[in-house]
């Protein structure tokens, strides 16, 4: 039982330190902010979600303490890491930074070009 | 929904005061009894059981850890590629969800799935803008998967 509970914990953070590692890869590999934003918000998620199971499973099965609180950590964690990458894109896409040149295709750049010309419409001392 | 469960959480509680003993056990009791009440009576509510409602959310729940592993392991390969021949591409995905948690909901389900993150949610919230990390295997597959999570939102928010 012991050893199921041991290789169970190594495993869980086993996994999420993999995961974070793929997170540093990716972010030092991958071309522009939004792929980025990719690898930040999908792997980081995981990754640091299995450290804290592990955790919180280390110490039920060993010290025979049931931790609340990590498992609220795990919770607020799935609740605004996708909110984080999204306006994070979302902010670097309307302030203007482009895609790599290997993007295919780009169905927002008509909407957002054609909200600018709604809004703020051109100024007189320009 | 919400009624139902006030309903049968008070259920409970009468069959507290009725049986005069105020503990877990005699409240799991009287929780059960309400519901098979609530169960008898479903044909008197406007809406559907709640439980039914729940079991959508558990099952949207485990749908959502199912695609979190998947994307992980799909960004894992495309990271440690040894040459990264990616083609990014922002589409638009248009929505029929109406309410604002809805789309809330969907937006942080599509940024944590495979290859996909919502750039933008259009003013109107009818269209959604989405940026795919590699076009060419993921986005007719993109799209059947926001059509199980679509429909998974909506059998959870049917009244």
């Amino acid at each position: 039982m012991t050893v199921l509970a041991n290789s169970l914990i190594v495993l869980t953070i086993v996994v999420g330190v993999i995961f974070t590692l793929v997170t540093v890869i990716g972010i030092l590999r991958f071309p522009d902010v939004y792929t980025r934003a990719h690898a930040a918000s999908k792997s980081a998620t995981l990754g640091v979600l299995s450290i804290l199971l592990g955790v919180f499973f280390h110490f039920w099965f060993n010290e025979g303490h049931f931790s609340i609180q990590l498992i609220l950590g795990i919770v607020f964690l799935f609740i605004t890491s996708p909110i984080g990458g999204h306006l994070m894109s979302r902010a670097a896409y309307l302030s203007g930074v482009k895609p790599t040149v290997l993007t295919v295709g780009d169905d927002l750049a008509e909407v957002v070009k054609k909200a600018r010309q709604n809004q703020l419409p051109p100024r007189e001392d320009e | 929904m919400a009624f139902q469960i006030l309903l049968n959480f008070f259920i409970a509680s009468v069959w507290m005061f009725m049986s005069s003993s105020m503990n877990a056990r005699t409240f799991i009791v009287g929780y059960l009894i309400g519901f098979l009440l609530i169960f008898m009576m479903r044909r008197f509510f406007k809406q559907r059981l709640y439980i039914e409602r729940l079991w959508a959310t558990i099952k949207l729940t485990l749908l959502f850890f199912k695609e979190l592993t998947l994307s992980n392991i799909s960004v894992l390969l495309l990271v440690l590629r040894p040459n990264l021949n990616i083609q990014p591409m922002i589409f638009a995905l248009p929505t029929d969800l109406e309410h604002d948690w809805e789309i809330t909901l969907l937006a942080s389900l599509i940024t944590l799935t495979p290859g996909t993150i919502v750039l933008y949610v259009s003013d109107d919230q009818r269209t959604l803008y989405i940026h795919a990390i590699d076009v060419d295997d993921v986005d007719d597959a993109i799209d059947s998967i926001k059509n199980s999570f679509e429909k998974a939102i909506k059998e959870v928010s049917r009244p």
